[in-house]
């Protein structure tokens, strides 16, 4: 079961890392959600596996229970995890309406770009 | 704590509260400003004098307050005699400074900006003389580079302002990172960052292996800010300041903070060899060079600002001796230097402010012209070249005293010498100020014919003069300060006897020669000037800028080389120095054994493994088609939530197949808008490159995982499972600890999230506003859309859902407390039911009915949060302490009320609210884009054209 775990953990995080090397907005918003269910699963796994701990208190003496910490921890992860997403979804559509294209790199035409000119030393 | 530990706080404090006024108070016109720039100096003065008994009698006041212990941070302050020295100089030369700067500034500066600059600094610099704890110290001394930079630089619109206020910040700045490390160096050897603790472990620091680098980064630190060869050289450039500034910052306060280090620490670090070659040396070489610029300089400023650097020399060089007599000699100066070149700073300010003019060979004769500034002037000027009946002799024969018998290396000679040559350029330079600018005939060109300025601007420097002449006639008065000062400064009880009649000394003899050499020095200055200025000398300003522009191009190239604008560089990057960190970490100690033993897989685990393996690896190869490429990141989410279920870990699985809905809603709809293709544009080489960094990082954190999957660790949480229920009223672990223990926590996430929600609305109306807005009207969808966007049978599915999705999600929002489920969650499902109408009867059908607004749903919930968590006070616990009750309502079962679950609807609120305003905001571009929408929940019916039941937006 570990293993199945950590490789799992690892092949999102391959796949994540792949895909926000891309050029293009919509690729890297998919690579951070690979990297997003990545960071979350290794984070719920530092608390160590379980098979029917659950952290809900039992009605009948002494259990044992998995940790709960780092669930809760990844409970708000997720939640946040969503609204980085859709903040740079945002960003992301924002970018192509303006610049008509959703390349995500600075190209040379850009920087000759008068707006963008280096500040020069007063 | 003390009477008088309090009122050393309000000290440290009043400068940096009365720092907000001024500003506000300009308003009211410039003497009030002036005024409520006055009052918590006058005050803190006040106090300051209510203390002095004590510290005559040898008392040390202190005040502590533990700051951040761990870090052995505390705000302590302790007042002694050199502190009180310090303090009365600041305070005071503060006052006089205030009320010259009054009549100095013109209409046009902004005065309120000025004063409330001169208190911070103020602050800073007291904070520096009276701080106890050595890290508390330090960031005083980074606050005084900063008010300094603020206020070197006040004169915006000139470029030497700006380039000397540069300089002097990172010179000074660059010093003061030294320091630290100096001092923490020092902390560690001495055990504790506390001076007083220090300043008793002189022994154990000499004795360190570590005592000459300590010494060596603090000396840099005091070197840089009291100006001192080869750092001297901001000094003069800082000079473009108003004159006030100069005045205060650079002849009585700032500079002297380096020299003040140096006399607090001289107990700690002095009496080495090392402290004298290094310190002595310096000081005195400092000393020679400073004087000998300063002769040659015609502008009236920098001559005054080399003759400080030379100053600051004797002062650091005098520290450098490490004789008891040195230092009291080195305490008399730093009053005798404040009162003459302050004084002198405030005569140069007078003479420009009336001349417009400060280039000496424009200037002469003003003696008739002004009489009470050429006065004022004559007397400093002549205590600064050390005649005899001003105070400034008496501290200089202290000073050549201590040089004549003096060893250096060997040499009985060279420190005599030097410090006679120094003494004889200061009296070249000081009369120069006096004959050059005063005497000779009055002339017809100046710039402005110059009277006496009214009183408000001289009253200063004659006050101060006063002073030169008071000590100067009768030394003892001023015996009692330097004699707690001096012993404050060697920790030895000293009681030293100004007088200033010695007998025939060798001292005398070098005065004299000074004198004599110094008045034939001047007569030939003429003759000299040419060969000095044709000279070449390396010119520091040239020499620290093309070191500046080296550094900057330095900075440029990596940061070019690494940030050139393409974010996937960016990334690549810190992908590879985050795994080659990890590989760092990871060989420095090798891995202890496993000692977890393996969970079997069932096969449909095995299944969902392969499901997500599988799905991955085709969302990375098939991720050009973008919509594929969703329905599979779909896949792996739902194998994810099925894993949290299988792991015990319920709420996970609920929040994770509840987000997995809405983040596939939100990247559907922006979808719509984007290009459906992702076209195939890197080659092949960058394409394998890519994949390296992946694999390598993917495999890394997949061992990483692994390794710790297979070792047991020491956990906090038993703490949480066992308090859960007892302390928190719930027996879900995990909901306790969102809405209980870690409710703090749980507050700033929903901070967060609602904050995203606003931004991303301000986004779209930002986009909605702008040139793009233009883009998106032109383009045509239609081809995209579906005739049936409203299709029966969903509408009536959804709408029959709707009561049925709102009570599972008060379901799963009451039971959270002590089963799976919770605000977090209810809310999203919640949200998803809100969704499904928008979808299935379209956006302003729904929109229609909408009662409450999305921001003001997350404000609520922020608020209600906010609010359950102060109701703590109430009961006097910390914020966020949370209670609980059983009830019984005899037709229901007993149930539980905690305030944790008010706590709870404000998380539900805020993230309903914000799911919400972020899916509706991207709507909202829909209907820009010249979505119809419609009026009837289903607008399809085949017998007619479909626009007929629509309205263009």
């Amino acid at each position: 079961m570990e293993f199945v775990v950590a490789s799992s953990i690892g092949v999102l995080t391959a796949g994540g890392v792949y895909l926000i090397l891309r050029l293009r907005s919509f690729p890297v918003i998919l690579g951070l959600a690979l990297l997003s269910y990545a960071v979350n699963v290794f984070l719920f796994a530092s608390g160590r596996l379980a098979v029917d701990l659950s952290p809900i208190l039992s009605k009948y003496g002494d259990a044992s229970y998995t940790d709960p910490l780092p669930q809760a921890l990844v409970l708000t992860a997720i939640v946040i995890s969503f609204g980085m997403t859709a903040v740079l979804v945002m960003i992301g559509l924002g970018a192509f309406f303006e610049a008509e294209t959703d390349q995500i790199d600075i190209t040379a035409q850009d920087e000759t770009d008068p707006g963008a000119s280096k500040e020069t030393d007063a | 704590m003390s009477h008088g530990g309090t009122l050393l706080f309000l000290i440290a404090l009043l400068p940096f509260l009365g720092a907000l006024f001024p500003a506000l108070m300009i308003r009211a016109g410039r003497n009030v400003c002036a005024v409520t720039t006055a009052v918590p100096t006058v005050l803190a003065l006040t106090m300051l004098l209510v203390l002095a008994p004590a510290v005559f009698r040898g008392e040390v006041i202190q005040a502590q307050i533990e700051w951040l212990p761990q870090l052995g941070l505390s705000a302590s302050f302790f007042l002694d005699g050199l502190g009180l020295l310090f303090a009365g100089m600041i305070l005071g030369v503060g006052l006089l400074i205030t009320l010259y700067a009054r009549f100095y500034l013109s209409g046009e500066d902004p005065m309120g900006q000025f004063y409330t600059y001169l208190l911070l600094f103020q602050g800073a610099m007291l904070g520096i003389v009276i701080s106890d704890n050595i890290l508390l110290l330090l960031v005083f001394w980074e606050l005084t580079s900063l008010s300094s930079f603020l206020l070197i630089g006040y004169w915006k619109h000139l470029p030497q302002g700006r380039q000397g206020a540069r300089m002097a910040l990172a010179v000074t700045g660059a010093g003061g990172l030294a320091m630290i490390a100096g001092m923490l160096i020092l902390g560690n050897i001495a055990g504790s960052y506390n001076l007083t603790d220090i300043l008793q472990a002189g022994d154990a620091i000499r004795a360190s292996d570590w005592y000459l680098p300590a010494l060596i980064l603090i000396l840099l630190g005091a070197f840089t800010k009291s100006a001192q060869f080869p750092f001297h050289f901001w000094l003069p450039h800082a000079m473009a300041a108003p004159t006030p500034v100069s005045a205060y910052l650079h002849s009585a306060t700032m500079v002297k903070a380096g020299v003040f280090l140096m006399a607090r620490m001289w107990p700690v670090l002095s009496g080495t060899d090392a402290w004298f070659y290094i310190v002595a040396t310096t000081g005195l070489v400092t000393m020679v060079i400073g004087a000998l610029i300063a002769l040659f300089k015609d502008d009236l400023k920098a001559l005054l600002a080399f003759s400080t650097v030379s100053h600051l020399g004797l002062l650091t060089m005098l520290l450098g001796f490490g004789t008891q007599a040195a230092a009291v000699a080195a305490v008399f100066h730093i009053i005798n230097h404040l009162t003459f070149k302050a004084a002198l700073f405030m005569t140069a300010g007078i003479v420009d402010h009336e001349t417009h003019t400060r280039d000496i060979k424009r200037l002469g004769g003003l003696r008739h012209l002004m009489p009470i500034t050429f006065l004022i002037g004559t007397v400093a000027a002549l205590s600064m070249a050390g005649i005899p009946l001003f105070n400034g002799f008496l501290s200089k024969e202290m000073m050549l005293e201590e040089a004549s018998h003096t060893v250096w290396a060997g040499s009985h000679l060279a420190v005599p010498v030097l410090a006679t040559l120094g003494a004889l350029l200061s009296v070249a330079y000081s009369f120069r100020f006096i004959a050059h600018v005063f005497l000779g005939p009055v002339r017809e060109d100046y710039p402005h014919t110059p009277h006496d300025p009214p009183f408000g601007m001289w009253a200063s420097p004659a006050l101060l003069t006063v002073f030169v002449i008071v000590i100067g006639v009768a030394p003892f008065l001023a015996e009692g300060l330097v004699t707690v000062a001096a012993s404050a400064v060697t920790g030895a009880d000293l009681h030293p006897h100004l007088k200033i009649w010695h007998g025939v000394t060798p001292a005398l003899w070098m005065s004299v020669i000074a004198v004599i050499g110094g008045a034939a020095l001047l007569s030939l200055h003429p003759k000299f000037d040419p060969i000095w200025s044709a000279a070449r000398r390396p010119e520091a300003k040239a020499i620290f800028d093309r070191l500046v522009a080296a550094v900057v191009a330095a900075s440029r190239m990596i940061t070019e080389g690494t940030h050139n604008g393409a974010i996937s560089r960016y990334l690549a990057v810190f992908t590879v120095s985050a795994t080659a960190l990890g590989w760092i970490a990871f060989s420095g100690s090798g891995l202890s054994a496993p000692t977890r033993e393996l969970l079997p897989v069932p096969s449909v685990i095995a299944v969902g493994w392969i499901m997500l393996i599988v799905a991955t690896l085709s969302v990375v190869t098939m991720h050009h088609h973008r919509f594929r490429a969703l329905v599979l990141i779909g896949i792996i989410g739902l194998a994810i939530s099925a894993g949290f279920v299988y792991l015990s870990a319920p709420d996970l699985a609920l929040t994770q197949i509840s987000v997995e809905t809405v983040t596939i809603m939100l990247l559907l709809l922006a979808l719509h808008f984007l290009p459906k293709l992702t076209p195939k544009e890197s080659s092949n080489a960058l394409r394998i490159r890519d994949a390296a960094i992946a694999l390598t990082a993917g495999a890394g954190v997949g061992a990483l995982a692994y390794a710790f999957l297979r070792r047991d660790i020491d956990t906090i949480s038993d703490f949480h499972i066992a308090n859960s229920y007892e302390g928190g009223g719930g027996t879900n672990v995990v909901n306790v600890i969102l809405v209980d223990f870690r409710g703090y926590d749980t507050y700033g996430e929903i901070i967060v999230l609602g904050i995203a929600g606003f931004v991303i609305y301000a986004l779209m109306d930002a986009l909605l506003n702008g040139p793009a807005a233009r883009r998106l009207k032109n383009t045509d969808y239609s081809r995209d859309r579906s005739s049936d966007r409203h299709p029966l049978m969903m509408v009536v599915v959804t709408r029959v859902l709707m009561p049925i999705a709102v009570v599972v999600g008060l379901y799963i929002f009451l039971r959270g407390h002590n089963e799976p489920g919770g605000g977090f969650v209810a809310g999203l499902v919640i949200a998803i039911a809100l969704l499904m109408q928008y979808m299935a009867s379209g956006f302003a059908w729904t929109q229609a009915r909408k009662r409450v607004e999305y921001h003001t749903m997350i404000g609520l919930g922020v608020v209600i949060a906010g609010l359950t968590g102060a109701g703590a006070w109430l009961a006097a616990r910390p914020f966020l302490t949370s209670a609980y009750t059983y009830v019984h309502w005899p037709p229901i079962e007993e149930f539980e009320l905690a305030t944790a679950m008010l706590f709870d609807l404000g998380v539900f609120l805020t993230v309903l609210g914000a799911v919400m305003l972020m899916l509706y905001s991207l709507s909202r571009i829909a209907r820009f884009a010249g979505e119809t929408v419609n009026v009837e929940p289903m607008d399809y019916d085949p017998g007619q054209q479909a626009t007929d039941n629509e309205v263009k937006h």
